[in-house]
């Protein structure tokens, strides 16, 4: 890896200064890199963080074959890292003008990492420092504890895509502004309502005498009102104390933050050392979540202003055709498939556009009339400013749930794709199966990424209880006895998984002699089971 | 066609039961939609269709290259990464390098198959609803893809054949360099499945035969005279003598020039006749590729083949010969691998076909003289011939010179779990017991693992 030439620099600076005046915000210092196809093959493993921590499965010779990103979906490989200063990849035999293309591409991801509300707790430190130290570690700790080191990696890693990223970015967002649990918040909130007769009129009663004591005694109607409950209910205070404690409790969908907190394995004092190492594999992946729930935005974003500065760039002219052709590449609708460029740079200027005309207020929707709606302009001039505002605050799935609708199916003539059989010719149909904005939000909110929710606490025995939440989704069957064997040994004993399953069940459909001439509806039928990780064996029970 | 109509009347006259009627006309019926639905229909290629994940800058900023980092990384050596591997089970944990098959792109379609390790990182992470897989038809459930431009709500945009059939003009020129680069992995495939997943050496059962070739070799030691002379023998011959004659002492300087040198001191290498006792194999392949094998069966089966294949490669130090037969209700013979691994049709099933072809090579061929043999079978267990009735003497016939037959039943799912034709006449004909040295069976489910298969080649070869 070497730096960009001088020249090539230049022309950076330049993109910089024009994408600067055109409102994009990010800090000056940026670095680039020219990496032949070795080092990418070096660096595709590590995420392209050149400084990434050494681990053997990089190592390993991996499929990486496309069909593995529709179950599996990873942090796609990218020409830009977040880090600080950003550093960005480019091939030497570039020309110019394709340079200035990509500079803005990558300008357009930089501003988006340091302006994009979801990267929050990316942006008080640089990434590449921090996973240096934490492979200095890594190689100290293998240099001590062998290969023991690569177990405890392994096994963090099986549960590393169930951080509690959400957790983290409430914590950022509500700093300060949570209040602390009262014992009377307690009582009315919890203790009233989970109680095995609670009704709602007695609940209401004890609202109107918690109001009428408040009333009655300005100073301390409160105080007293308490006073009367805890002399009825004598337990009411042991159970607000033990809520307390247990308010305490980390990461109830953090695993690994769990693991850290409670596992009593770890927290031996020869094993302390693998809490680093947990906590290595968790910040590091902290740090990655932001980037793919973002795809389709960050590309959207970066693909809309390469296209908007590069033709306004003067120092490019009589290259509009060879820009064109890449350009399409990059940005054009595919006949099948999801093209996050090319969608997310779509659905940028479709709002851009509406909110020139002001189409995104309430007067805007109160307006029910088909055609006074089509030729709706109030001519505000706030589309880029909007723009910049949904660049801030959404992610992929806010993003793709709120925007769109059917005037942008329509205007970009997007359809939804059925697969059906054909048994007279025995082919896969591939047919246009809607054009509703409806099913194609859907369609789209379905192909984001999305790891289950796992609530993790400790059972009876001092078992380890996983809970995944139900979401119309079974989990990856071959997966699971890794996943808990690795978890058990951090635990250091045994681990249950409560997951759904769904089991197919047949109508009669046996009508004999006849090729299958209708298919009848298969109906699926969910059954909670429960999975046992034991002395390192997996056993499968229904639960219910 | 006709000929297999006029099958199913014989088969009828002598008496079908229903269940068996219904898996014959469900073949029949592939048979006349499936054929050739590529070439009969010219249908263009299906749509690829992609995650969005899976696009990214430097792929698309690439000009014309191929994304490098679509491709391998081996940064460790593959010996060194299996040791890891045998540590880990020594750790009691369960290994983690699987053997994979890769098939490679080839530009004009002739792919090729490489054999590469591969792992993967297990996390919890959400699986689709399966699908019906036993229908294989009515809509997809899922939520289908993205798509852009003209066409109305239930137009057709494309479409796809449901099995490719390749092959068949699998000629010259293609496969050449596929098998080459397919022979020079597969040896080390051999190694590593014996070392490391600890597959059985072949016993040695005195089945080492003589070659009717000799090679000459200068192994034979002559004193006095031969073709080279062995400097390092003559010299301690020459000291020998010298010592003997009180010439050299112990303690003093030898003095070479006044060594006297005896021409029988003198020891040559001479060339020597040598019987070359190398053993020897000949491996079958058999697979039915008939319309009820299509999918995971065909998947299973091949898997297996291929790495027995690599197996026998070792244990015989490459001298393994390798016969690739297909059978429907015909069988026939393919020139290589990859038509063997590639081939799909949709006919019937009639195993005694393979049986009687893999027999009268060895007959016309005079294979058994010279070779061990093998068969290895892989089906779904279903035979338009019930009971064995042709099959089973065939069988008989073949298990006289073999030294092992070994059938794969990979079930297909079609007929729930019952048991299946082949696996039941086999079972009835008493062989699996009275052969045991020389007849194994393996029936896997159909969604077995890779760790399976090879569960299932200890059960056939050990």
């Amino acid at each position: 890896m070497e730096l960009i030439s001088q020249h090539a620099k230049r022309i950076m600076e330049g993109c910089k200064e024009r994408a600067r005046q055109a409102g994009l915000r990010f800090e000056d210092e940026t670095l680039e890199y020219i990496v032949t196809n070795r080092d990418l093959v070096e660096l595709g493993p590590k995420v392209m963080i050149p400084t990434l921590y050494d681990y053997w499965v990089q190592d390993v010779e991996v499929l990486r074959e496309q069909g593995r990103y529709e179950l599996y979906p990873n942090n796609p490989y990218e020409t830009v890292i977040n880090t600080r200063p950003p550093i960005s990849y480019y091939n030497d035999n570039n020309p110019d003008w394709l340079n200035v293309m990509i500079f803005y591409h990558v300008i357009g991801h930089i501003d988006f990492f340091q302006n994009n509300l979801f990267f929050r707790h990316t942006w008080d430190y640089d990434f590449a420092g921090r996973a240096l130290a934490d492979k200095r570690l890594f190689a100290k700790l293998r240099s001590e504890k062998g290969r023991w080191v690569d177990y405890v990696i392994e096994f963090a890693r099986t549960i590393d895509n169930l951080v509690g990223y959400f957790d983290l970015l409430a914590e950022n967002g509500a700093a300060g502004s949570e209040r602390p649990l009262t014992l009377l918040d307690y009582y009315f909130d919890l203790f009233l309502q989970r109680g095995p007769k609670s009704s709602v009129s007695r609940y209401s009663q004890e609202i109107e005498r918690y109001n009428r004591m408040c009333r009655e005694y300005p100073e301390d109607g409160e105080t007293r009102f308490l006073k009367s409950v805890t002399e009825k209910h004598a337990e009411l205070e042991a159970l607000y104390a033990k809520k307390l404690k247990e308010k305490k409790t980390v990461g109830r969908t953090d695993p690994l933050l769990f693991l850290m907190e409670y596992s009593p394995f770890l927290n031996r004092e020869e094993n302390r050392w693998m809490l680093m190492v947990l906590e290595v594999i968790r910040s590091t992946s902290l740090y990655f979540q932001p980037q793919i729930r973002t795809k389709i935005l960050n590309e959207g974003w970066a693909s809309y202003w390469h296209d908007t500065l590069f033709l306004g760039d003067d120092r490019i002219r009589g290259h509009e055709v060879d820009y064109a052709i890449v350009n399409a590449k990059v940005t054009s609708m595919p006949r099948v498939g999801l093209n996050p460029y090319a969608l997310g740079m779509r659905l940028f200027q479709y709002l851009e556009q509406r909110a020139d005309r002001g189409r995104t207020g309430l007067a805007y929707f109160q307006t029910l009339d088909r055609h006074q709606r089509q030729r709706f302009d109030r001519d505000t001039g706030k589309g880029r400013e909007y723009i910049f505002h949904i660049r801030q605050s959404h992610c992929d799935s806010m993003f793709v749930n709120s925007f769109i609708d059917q005037d942008f199916i329509d205007q970009h003539r997007l359809f939804v794709v059925g697969k059906r059989l054909n048994k007279e010719r025995m082919t896969w149909q591939y047919y246009v199966k809607s054009r509703k904005a409806a099913d194609y939000k859907e369609m789209v909110a379905d192909s984001l990424y999305h790891p289950p929710r796992v609530q993790v606490s400790v059972g009876d025995n001092n078992v380890l209880v996983l809970e995944h939440l139900f979401e119309g989704k079974p989990l990856l069957r071959d997966f699971i006895q890794g996943v808990m064997l690795g978890l058990e040994f951090l635990w250091g004993g045994e681990v249950h998984l409560y997951t759904s399953v769904p089991i197919p069940r047949k109508a009669g459909r046996e009508r004999d002699g006849q090729a299958k001439e209708e298919t009848p509806k298969r109906t699926i039928e969910w059954k909670r089971f429960r999975y046992t990780m034991k002395d390192r064996t997996l056993a499968r029970t229904l639960a219910e | 066609m006709h000929r297999l109509r006029q099958w199913v009347r014989q088969l009828e006259a002598r008496g079908l039961t229903d269940e068996q009627r219904r898996v014959i006309e469900f073949e029949l019926a592939l048979v006349e939609q499936g054929g050739d639905p590529q070439q009969a229909h010219g249908l263009g290629p299906g749509p690829v269709s992609r995650s969005l994940y899976s696009y990214c800058d430097p792929e698309l900023f690439a000009q014309g290259t191929a994304s490098p980092v679509l491709s391998l990384v081996a940064a460790q050596s593959l010996d060194h990464l299996l040791q890891r591997d045998l540590q880990r089970e020594q750790d009691g944990f369960p290994r983690k390098i699987r053997i994979g098959k890769l098939v490679k792109p080839g530009r004009d379609g002739d792919d090729k198959v490489v054999v590469i390790p591969t792992t993967v990182e297990e996390k919890l992470i959400h699986d689709r609803i399966p699908e019906d897989e036993e229908g294989e038809g009515g809509e997809g459930q899922e939520a289908g893809e993205g798509g852009a431009g003209e066409g109305e709500e239930g137009e057709v945009i494309g479409e796809q054949p449901v099995r490719e059939e390749q092959g068949g003009g699998s000629g010259a020129g293609q496969g050449q360099g596929g098998a080459h680069e397919l022979e020079s992995t597969v040896y080390d495939l051999g190694r590593i499945l014996t070392e490391q997943f600890a597959l059985p050496n072949l016993r040695d059962k005195g089945k080492k035969r003589s070659l009717t070739r000799f090679a000459y070799d200068l192994t034979d030691k002559n004193r006095g005279f031969g073709q080279i002379l062995d400097k390092k023998a003559t010299l301690r011959r020459v000291l020998q003598t010298n010592i003997a004659l009180g010439r050299v002492q112990a303690g003093t300087r030898v003095d070479t020039n006044t060594l006297m040198v005896s021409p029988r001191d003198r020891v040559y290498r001479i060339l020597s006749k040598e019987k070359d006792y190398e053993s020897q194999a000949v491996v079958f392949f058999v697979r039915d590729y008939s319309g009820s094998m299509a999918g995971k069966p065909t998947e299973l089966v091949v898997n297996q083949h291929v790495l027995i294949y690599a197996w026998l490669t070792y244990q015989y130090q490459n001298q393994v010969e390798t016969r690739f037969i297909l059978h429907d209700t015909e069988a026939r013979e393919v020139e290589n691998f990859q038509a063997y691994y590639q081939m799909q049709v949709a006919g019937g099933t009639q195993v005694a076909s393979a049986y009687r072809l893999v027999n009268r090579i060895v007959v016309e061929e005079e294979l058994a003289r010279d070779y061990s043999i093998y068969v290895f079978h892989g089906t779904d267990g279903d035979d338009w011939d019930t009971y064995g009735e042709e099959a089973l003497p065939e069988l008989e016939k073949m298990l006289v010179y073999t030294s092992r037959v070994g059938i794969t039943i990979a079930e297909n799912g079609l007929e729930g779990s019952r048991r299946s034709e082949v696996e039941k006449y086999l079972a009835k004909s008493g062989l699996l017991e009275t052969k045991k040295e020389l007849l194994r069976l393996d029936v896997m489910a159909k969604d077995s693992t890779e760790a399976r298969v090879i569960e299932g080649i200890k059960r056939l070869i050990s």
